[in-house]
């Protein structure tokens, strides 16, 4: 690794899991096989908890991994398999004869430019309020990211931290009517099993 | 040797929007419902990264704290998503976002 010597360690880390980053980005875009996409959203998430590390949000980039990689994506994956779609999709149909994904790509070099100008606009800098050093809220070398994190949440965000816990509920409540079968005029119960029954209807 | 250059935090903003932008085009150009979703979550993955970039640049944890709410609000999405490209590709196993052209009024 004699080459790496003299960059900065961020730089390394920053180009690496950049790279990781656009890369599993484009696997998602690109791949005609939704389970290769899924396991290129994996390489993405994991590459943005690369870069949370990085700027020393260290519980983010767990709860990155862990919520994201082992819970959303496990999600997506269970939902492919469970329903048995995991099968090539002809990627050469375009609704509009062309037509869409020209438009797709000049809107999304639009919606690359608008930030990028705003970037080279500010100087790359920051607008807004600093905290004061001795807020509480203030980023400190001494106060790990965890205890400032809880701290916000709990005093300052905690309304907003109550209701979340309420949009999960409605969530899975949501989840449940929505996936469940309703009506089952095919339904056919197994003789051996369970004795003969009304068919629900 | 090569020169040391130094990572500003403008270098995550970039990266940021550039993921923004694919997961954008992604989203309009492929047509299996789950794979659209997953473009989604690369854009909020995007706006994750800058949030906390934003938390390091004006060095305020309160940034840090939209994410969590991001994380959740992004999980009640999922779950609610799935449930309802279930219930879709259930009754029509090769449906893409043409097909729900039936929900129109």
């Amino acid at each position: 690794m004699h080459f790496l010597e003299g960059l900065a360690p961020e730089l390394v880390v920053f180009v690496l899991a950049g790279l990781v980053c656009i890369v599993g980005a484009l696997g998602v875009v690109l791949n005609a096989n939704p389970v290769h996409a899924a396991l290129s959203l994996v390489a993405t998430l994991f590459g943005v908890a690369v870069l949370f590390l990085a700027q020393e949000a260290n519980f983010l980039a767990a709860v990155q991994i862990i919520v994201y990689a082992g819970a959303i994506v496990v999600l997506f994956l269970f939902v492919l398999m469970l329903l048995g779609i995991d099968r090539a999709e002809d990627l050469s149909v375009d609704a509009l004869g062309g037509g869409q994904r020209l438009a797709a790509c000049i809107l999304g070099v639009g919606i690359l430019a608008l930030p990028l100008l705003a970037f080279a606009s500010t100087g790359g800098e920051a607008t807004g309020a600093r905290p004061p050093a001795t807020a509480a809220n203030a980023i400190t070398k001494t106060t790990p990211d965890i205890a400032q994190l809880g701290e916000s949440l709990f005093t300052t965000y905690l309304f907003a931290f109550e209701v979340t816990s309420v949009l999960l509920v409605i969530a899975v409540v949501g989840a449940v009517v929505l996936a469940r079968k309703v009506k089952r005029a095919d339904y056919v119960e197994d003789p051996l099993t369970s004795p003969p029954s009304e068919v629900p209807t | 040797m090569i020169a040391i250059a130094q990572v500003t935090p403008v270098w995550y903003l970039v990266l940021a929007s550039v993921v923004f932008a694919i997961g954008a085009v992604g989203l309009l150009v492929r047509r299996n419902p789950l794979v659209m979703f997953m473009c989604v979550e690369l854009m909020l993955n995007a706006v994750t990264l800058t949030f906390v970039t934003f938390s390091r640049m004006l060095n305020d944890v309160n940034g840090q704290t939209v994410v969590v709410f991001v994380l959740v609000v992004a999980a009640a999405e999922v779950v609610v998503g799935l449930g309802i490209i279930v219930a879709l590709l259930r009754k029509q196993p090769s449906a893409t976002a043409d097909d729900l052209t039936v929900l129109k009024g």
